[in-house]
């Protein structure tokens, strides 16, 4: 199952609700201003990777691209993908919880 | 209302700004320069094409005493002053130029 | 606060601004009121805490979302003579940040700084 945030970790709890109630079988893909989740070195960047351990997370390119980031600031094993892998991955994935 | 320039059709807002300043054309520019009965000479141009490369860098229309300054710093104190410019253009260095250089209507132009 | 503006009062103005940009409108609004009211030539300071301080994020480029990328308005700011922009360090601190990351000169303060910009300010704005 696919799970989606969209909202920053900063200022809203999605992330956290999602991170709390999702199984191993899922993967996140963070959208918008939840890409700021996926950031080094931040308050909740340890979180993010002991979440690592059992889930896979994506982050969409474009939305880092407007906010002046790129891979390099970005907690390790974390995939950048495009619109076109946005697409593959709700295919791939049965269904979609999007935490708004 | 649209422009039609060179059997193209440009769609404006209501007070007559490009809508898409992507579109912009210099033949647009003479259009809607010669609706207000002016004839763009080079001192025009220079002041129009200054207002699209500020727009450019900055994403902003400037209003008239931010654009006056800025042309000053770039062409000099000649021409950085507000007879220089409101001669250029009559309605407003501002207003005017900015719709000439298919920009949105000046930010903080009241 | 019209007839004062009128009358040539000057105020300290601040404009508080605690969301991240392009996901909401709040940062683009707030600087085209920072803009407008410009015009009144007041003393006027920014304040950016919170997710705030990514507005000021170097080289964002907003081709790939399709929408205005208004964050090169900051540096027109200073035309407008507006040049005291203020950043929260914890917030910068603990999102990764650092003052080399961010488009515009600004001044770095702490808790204690920033209550006192608050608190010394006339008229507040909020974002």
């Amino acid at each position: 199952m696919l799970h989606t945030v969209n909202k920053s970790p900063f200022e809203k709890n999605s992330l956290d609700t999602c991170l709390r109630l999702i199984d191993d079988s899922s993967s996140v893909l963070l959208i918008e201003d939840a890409v700021y989740g996926a950031l080094e070195n931040t308050s909740i960047s340890d979180k993010i990777k002991k979440a690592q351990q059992a889930t896979k997370f994506y982050v969409l390119g474009p939305d880092l691209k407007a906010r002046g980031l790129d891979k390099s600031s970005l907690i390790s094993n974390i995939e950048v993908i495009d619109y076109k892998g946005f697409v593959t991955l709700t295919v791939e994935n049965d269904k979609i919880q999007n935490w708004l | 209302m649209p422009i039609e320039v060179n059997g193209k059709s440009f769609e404006t807002d209501e007070e007559g700004y490009l809508a898409d300043l992507s579109l912009w054309e210099k033949d647009l520019a003479t259009a809607m320069a010669k609706e207000d009965d002016i004839e763009l000479g080079d001192d025009h141009w220079e002041i129009i094409n200054f207002l699209r490369e500020y727009y450019e860098e900055y994403q902003i229309a400037p209003a008239v005493r931010v654009l006056t300054k800025a042309v000053g710093k770039k062409l000099g104190k000649d021409k950085g002053n507000s007879k220089y410019l409101y001669e250029l253009f009559p309605y407003g260095p501002g207003k005017q130029a900015c719709k000439f250089a298919g920009l949105p209507k000046p930010t903080g132009c009241v | 606060m019209e007839d004062e503006l009128e009358s040539g009062v000057v105020k300290k103005f601040l404009y508080v601004n605690r969301r991240a940009p392009h996901g909401t409108v709040y940062a683009h609004e707030a600087l085209e009121v920072v803009l407008i009211g410009a015009a009144f030539e007041q003393d006027v300071s920014l304040a950016f805490i919170d997710d705030g301080v990514f507005q000021l994020k170097k080289e964002q480029d907003t081709s790939e979302i399709y929408t205005k990328n208004f964050s090169k308005i900051y540096a027109a700011l200073e035309m407008y003579d507006v040049e005291k922009l203020y950043v929260d360090k914890d917030s910068l601190e603990s999102r990764g940040l650092t003052e080399n990351d961010l488009s515009v000169d600004v001044k770095v303060i702490d808790s204690k700084e920033m209550t006192k910009l608050i608190v010394d300010s006339e008229v507040i704005f909020n974002f």
